[in-house]
């Protein structure tokens, strides 16, 4: 039970190996300057929304990459329930990817925001999609609050992570349609009118394509480089506890099981 | 013993609880009156605004109160370690989960008969549809008891539980708060066949939170 419960609590250390991970970098970075060259001087300027549109090759981007990382957490978090998978290298997933996802839904609420204030005159309209957004926000900003209080049982710790993720993920669907309801019965939509979502060509939707490929690695590098960081804290965490042991009784137990301390200090 | 039984059971001690203790009735309806009391000051009572947007006023003094009772339902089981003592009982986590949030629920439609005879008094509110409202006001409740119970033990002996509650519960309350203050003002405006889609919302989201509840409870409860 004791050996079996280690392995579901430590779990793997790295999310990729390195050079895999080195390699998504690199990627991320060659496509964000492609992303940014085609971007800015590439794709033609649009004939409506002038040089404010160019905000949409980070601002779609960004939202396609906020739920895709809910996704990702949602999944991870069925993953860590279900007994037979359970292992902690879901629950740190579940938790990086959340970050992630918080982070790239603020960034697509600021980007729309500043899309918003020359298109359409304001920084924040009532449209459905807007508020769905913002709730998504908030209801992930309080997942990752419960995340951050510490408690000493990571295995307790990660079932109630993963509980809390799966209710706020059955809510975005229920927030969405009530939303959508109450935007629509009260009020036309008047920001997407047809004018404006014109259907795009040639340059605009590669660049838009690349903006999302270029997302989409930068997404997988980042969550690598997160989740080292959790499995490092949690190691680092462990090993404190078991200096603190050592101290406490004196010299190590039979050899192996509690970490020398020199090799420690290091 | 069957699950409605403990449930029963349940219910019968936190109510039992609220009535020798009084807190709901001494703090959590007077501070939902207060909240009444400030929307008047935030918003001119003589140009009409307050009988116009009543229906939403009232579902956010309700929604903060109901933060009161939920940490409340929960810091009774902390003190003397209650909890274990419930846990030793050998109950079912569903029944304990369907127990509490009943529990809720009754003390929430008490606070919401009050307040909203508070509105309709000092908002100088008209009252169509009474049948819609009080099938609207059950919905939400039911909701907003089973989505406050699942929230309440998972952060149920955790620190900072008091300020992280109603950053998690707020969020997934929205669709609550949208569907109850529309199918309200399609009440009061007399057209109760808008509110009808509303009122399912409602439903959907008490059935469904209720489920969840009963599912994840009894894990919730054993790790906390």
């Amino acid at each position: 039970m004791s050996g079996a419960g280690a392995t579901h609590t430590v779990g793997r250390d790295r999310l990729l190996d390195p050079r895999v991970s080195r390699a998504f970098g690199w990627a991320s970075l060659v496509s964000l300057v492609a992303l940014g060259l085609f971007g800015l001087w590439g794709a033609p300027e649009d004939a409506t929304q002038k040089e404010a549109q160019r905000l949409m090759y980070l601002h779609v981007p960004s939202a396609w990459l906020a739920y895709l990382a809910f996704g990702v957490t949602a999944l991870a978090s069925l993953l860590f329930l279900w007994p037979r998978t359970r292992s902690m290298v879901w629950d740190r997933l579940a938790g990086a990817s959340a970050e992630l996802g918080v982070l790239f839904t603020a960034l697509t609420l600021i980007l729309g925001s500043l899309w918003g204030r020359p298109v359409w005159g304001i920084w924040w309209a009532w449209d459905a999609r807007l508020v769905t957004t913002a709730v998504l926000f908030f209801l992930y900003l309080g997942y990752l609050a419960l995340r951050r209080i510490p408690t000493g049982d990571p295995v307790g710790a990660g079932k109630r992570n993963a509980i809390a993720a799966l209710i706020a993920f059955v809510d975005v669907p229920i927030v969405h349609f009530s939303v959508e309801w109450w935007r629509t019965l009260h009020q036309k939509a008047t920001v997407f009118n047809p004018q404006l979502s014109a259907h795009i060509h040639g340059v605009m939707a590669l660049t838009l394509w690349i903006g999302v490929i270029a997302f989409t690695i930068l997404y997988v590098y980042l969550l690598d480089r997160r989740y080292r960081l959790a499995a490092l804290e949690d190691e680092m965490e462990q090993r404190e506890v078991d200096l603190a042991i050592a101290a406490r009784v004196g010299t190590p137990r039979d050899g192996g099981t509690a970490p020398d301390p020199v090799e420690v200090g290091r | 013993m069957g699950v409605w039984r403990e449930a029963a059971l349940v219910v019968g001690k936190d109510l039992r609880i609220e009535s020798r203790s009084r807190v709901a009735i001494s703090q959590i309806v007077p501070f939902g009156l207060i909240v009444i009391l400030l929307f008047a000051f935030a918003l001119d009572p003589d140009r009409g605004i307050l009988a116009r947007v009543a229906p939403g006023l009232f579902w956010i003094a309700v929604l903060l109160a109901a933060l009161l009772a939920i940490g409340r339902a929960f810091a009774t089981e902390e003190q003397h370690r209650a909890r274990d003592g419930l846990r030793l009982a050998g109950l079912d986590g569903g029944a304990i989960f369907l127990g509490k949030a009943a529990a809720i629920a009754v003390e929430l439609l008490v606070l919401e008969v009050i307040l909203g005879a508070g509105v309709v008094l000092l908002y100088d509110v008209n009252v169509h549809g009474i049948g819609i409202l009080i099938l609207t006001a059950l919905a939400a409740t039911i909701g907003l008891a089973a989505t406050g119970t699942l929230y309440g033990v998972l952060a149920a002996g955790l620190r900072l539980r008091e300020t992280l509650l109603p950053l998690l519960l707020l969020p997934v309350l929205a669709p609550v708060m949208l569907g109850a203050t529309r199918a309200f003002e399609d009440g009061l405006e007399g057209a109760p066949g808008d509110a009808w889609p509303w009122v399912a919302l409602l439903g959907i989201f008490a059935v469904l939170y209720t489920a969840i509840g009963v599912l994840a409870f009894g894990p919730l409860w054993e790790e906390t």
